[in-house]
């Protein structure tokens, strides 16, 4: 075991490890779960059966028993998860809201970083998890909530811890809001699109508040940055998805995907797609619109205070974010989850007799979920070959330049209509 | 109308009607907010100046350097003229071949030796690659700096070509300590000359896909055009020197006008623009690293095939009683030695006249007036490394 020369052993164990003990430990350990599940858990489950109805599925009552009997005949499941599928909370927690829209964010920041490495000539991250560092963003994750968060003393507390969680509650909202598949959506709005937008126009208003309860240069600086750019983008943003709102006579976002079966709207209203695309650019503060986080100026931006978890938060809000605006555009110009079927009709496995799955929503699914991570590519391109822009042609830029595109682009398809080429929900 | 801010504007700025310099010229101090940026921030380096702001304008700065002075000019004094060339080149590291070879310019002219002539070639060919390595890493630098992180990983990667050569030629990645008074360390290895001719081959390359995504972007364009204006006697009053001095249009290079060993006999032009902004400042190294590509062809075909390449000093060499003066063409600008011998073998005093000093007396007078974005793509573009200047 000396410094130099001979094999060093690599242990984690600690010096005075004894195998006896180690087992001895997780004996005890098992022995006091048994007696705190036998004495206190089972009464506690019999009196919350006792209390609570129990929720009905194909004949039969929910409970702990019918999981348990699932172990024998695994076919009894499917009638349950048919059942819990269907309820609100699946959709709003899992499909298509919150964790669906986490997973995609996850997948972003992955690919993101591999791909701008490519760009770069460098070769991204490459330990975490053995191949190309797939677990690379848990072990960030990991990091962040190991981490201290730390308040400036000046700060105003209240309003420095509640803003990061209000910032990621906004962005989930949003996923509430984005039909995947025909029938999948947790809240679907006749003003939808308009919905959106009144959402959208909440953060703004909690990047100024987390800015100026920081108490800081910096970031109070970041904030007025992020207000002024969010503020100038958000109406070519409103004006460019108007166009649309002309074309499919709709602000609800299915009926808008519906109206597009025959054609994308894009091919009517490119201008509009492109300012719309500049705006999210600017509405998700990325390069060459990162001037509230530009790094050389004003060290962070309104993120300079932020540390441990409450970074995370805001960058999990930031993605989700990313992901509804991709969503957006899909939804808006390029036909939602429209596309070929590529999925079997009729696929019925031996052991069920029945259809597993319903082959239109599974084909929407898939084609909704490619084409929105295309676009979000296509939102993460410019990071690798643009610089940061300045303030004042950040605003130039949207009050007059981009306000004017979106406009030409509405008369176009005002005169399409009135022309009798087109009329409000698709061809004539 | 007049204030104390408004005062430290020059005459002729005075009648222009720049709304920046509009709002220097009302600020009054109950809107200003004062920043320090640096040493603990993103864009300063080790250096620190303070700026006061109205909205998003700069209406006073003053730069503070001094964090990583190390003393320089007086350890010399305490050690031998050949002890003194590692810590030497310390201030900066990157570009450590032109620091050392000033001084070993000027300490062979006290010391009355003459380099021998392949020496006097190898010694070119070190620092035009050195310099190289410093542009590129200034390059990488303005990159992220302007948030263009492409432009940051790409110089960085290219850089080690050049450290590459120079690892190959005296031993060590950064600092080399091969210029040495009398010549170089030790002569260069078999093969050299090939692989030299193969890297630049590549990195001209290269330099055309930075000038592509880089120089020719129209949102690089709208950052740095117009911005940061140095006429062409201001910046000869306020002495700044370098990439500085040839971006406002006067094509000074120290390589040029005196020139030292062997330059006199390679054929080269020197880089200059006449717009006088920030993109010029940001766009004359770039050109000057595309001319020492062909600096260093020209070096690399007319070095003799053989000879000596340093002259064999005795030890502890004894300088004769007086001073020298000498300066060479760094990354940075005209980068000076001047050193007094009492006849003793360690020098009397030496003095260290650097570009980046010089440079940084020009940034009150961009900055002021200018907005709070335009900092980094002002501040970076002259060309200023903050070790070097507090030495």
């Amino acid at each position: 075991m000396a410094c130099g020369g001979g094999q060093v052993k690599m242990t984690t164990a600690p010096k005075d490890f004894r195998f006896g003990s180690f087992v001895g430990s997780i004996v005890w350990l098992l022995f006091w779960i048994i007696v705190i599940v036998s004495l206190v858990g089972l009464p506690l489950i019999f009196i919350i059966l006792f209390y609570i109805p129990l929720p009905y599925s194909n004949g039969e009552v929910i409970t702990p028993y019918l999981f348990l009997s699932m172990i024998v005949d695994p076919t009894r499941t499917i009638p349950i998860i048919k059942f819990l599928i269907h309820t609100d909370f699946f959709r709003a927690a899992v499909f298509p809201g919150f964790m669906y829209a986490a997973l995609i964010a996850a997948a972003t920041i992955f690919v993101e970083r591999k791909f701008l490495a490519k760009m770069q000539l460098r070769i991204g991250p490459l330990y975490a998890g053995k191949i190309e560092g797939i677990f690379q963003l848990m072990a960030d994750g990991l990091k962040l909530m190991s981490k201290e968060i730390i308040a400036p003393s000046g700060a105003d507390k209240p309003i420095f811890w509640t803003t990061p969680i209000l910032f990621v509650a906004t962005a989930a909202a949003l996923t509430a809001l984005i039909p995947v598949a025909p029938g999948w959506v947790v809240s679907d709005l006749d003003v939808g699109l308009l919905a959106i937008f009144a959402i959208l126009g909440f953060f703004p208003l909690i990047a100024l508040l987390f800015s100026w309860s920081c108490n800081s240069k910096y970031p109070f600086i970041g904030g007025l940055r992020a207000l002024h750019q969010m503020i100038a983008f958000e109406i070519p943003f409103i004006l460019s998805a108007l166009s649309i709102v002309l074309l499919s006579a709709s602000l609800n976002l299915t009926d808008i995907v519906e109206a597009q079966y025959a054609f994308w709207f894009f091919a009517i209203a490119p201008i509009s797609a492109f300012v719309f695309y500049i705006s999210s650019l600017a509405e998700l503060e990325r390069v060459p619109f990162d001037l509230p986080e530009a790094e050389s100026e004003i060290v962070a931006g309104w993120l300079t205070e932020t540390s441990g978890m409450i970074y995370g938060l805001i960058q999990l809000g930031t993605y989700l974010k990313l992901y509804v605006l991709a969503a957006l555009f899909v939804i808006l110009f390029m036909g939602g989850w429209m596309g070929p079927q590529i999925f079997p009709q009729e696929l019925i496995p031996a052991f069920t007799g029945e259809k597993i799955y319903n082959a239109t929503v599974v084909n929407g699914i898939f084609w909704f979920t490619i084409k929105t991570f295309g676009m979000i590519m296509l939102i993460l391109l410019p990071r690798g070959i643009n610089p940061r822009i300045r303030i004042d042609i950040l605003l130039h830029t949207g009050w007059y330049k981009l306000i004017v595109l979106s406009f030409i682009n509405m008369f176009i398809v005002l005169a399409m209509i009135y022309g009798g080429v087109i009329t409000p929900g698709g061809l004539q | 109308m007049t204030n104390k801010y408004s005062e430290s504007l020059d005459s002729k700025f005075k009648e222009t009607t720049n709304l920046g310099l509009e709002v220097v010229k009302e600020a009054s101090e109950d809107r200003l907010m004062k920043l320090s940026v640096g040493p603990q921030h993103p864009g300063s380096g080790h250096f620190r100046f303070t700026i006061k702001v109205d909205g998003d304008y700069i209406v006073y700065c003053d730069p503070d350097p001094g964090y990583v002075h190390r003393g320089e000019e007086k350890m010399c004094e305490y050690r031998n003229y050949i002890q003194n060339i590692p810590h030497l080149e310390r201030p900066v590291i990157h570009d450590s071949t032109n620091i050392t070879y000033s001084y070993s310019l000027a300490v062979e002219e006290l010391l009355g030796i003459e380099v021998p002539r392949r020496g006097q070639f190898i010694r070119a060919i070190a620092s035009e690659l050195n310099r190289q390595v410093y542009t590129l890493y200034w390059l990488a630098i303005y990159g992220i700096f302007l948030g263009h992180s492409t432009m940051f990983m790409w110089p960085t990667g290219d850089r080690e070509l050049f450290i590459d050569l120079l690892a190959a030629l005296t031993g060590a990645r950064v600092t080399h300590a091969f210029n040495i008074p009398g010549g170089v360390r030790n002569d260069i290895p078999e093969g050299f000359k090939e692989k030299c001719l193969e890297y630049i081959k590549y990195f001209e390359k290269r330099l055309k896909e930075y000038e592509d995504i880089f120089y020719n972007n129209p949102l690089f364009r709208q950052r740095t055009e117009n911005v940061g204006i140095l006429p062409k006697q201001d910046a000869i009053d306020l002495g700044v020197t370098g990439s500085v001095l040839r971006a406002s249009g006067i094509p000074h290079d120290v390589r040029k006008v005196e020139p030292y060993d062997v330059y006199n006999e390679i054929d080269f032009k020197v880089q200059y623009m006449k717009t006088c902004d920030s993109f010029a400042r940001a766009y004359v190294p770039f050109l000057d690293m595309r001319e020492s590509c062909n600096i260093t062809r020209q070096l690399l075909e007319k070095m003799p095939e053989s000879g000596e390449v340093r002259v064999k000093l005795q030890s502890n060499p004894k300088g004769r009683i007086g001073e020298a003066y000498k300066r060479v063409e760094s990354g940075r600008g005209a980068l000076s030695y001047y050193i007094v011998s009492d006849g003793s073998s360690k020098p009397y005093r030496v003095k260290i006249s650097v570009g980046s000093f010089r440079n940084i007396l020009a940034l009150p007078h961009l900055l002021v007036g200018s907005r709070l974005g335009d900092m980094p793509s002002i501040y970076w573009a002259l060309n200023y490394w903050p070790v070097e200047a507090d030495r």
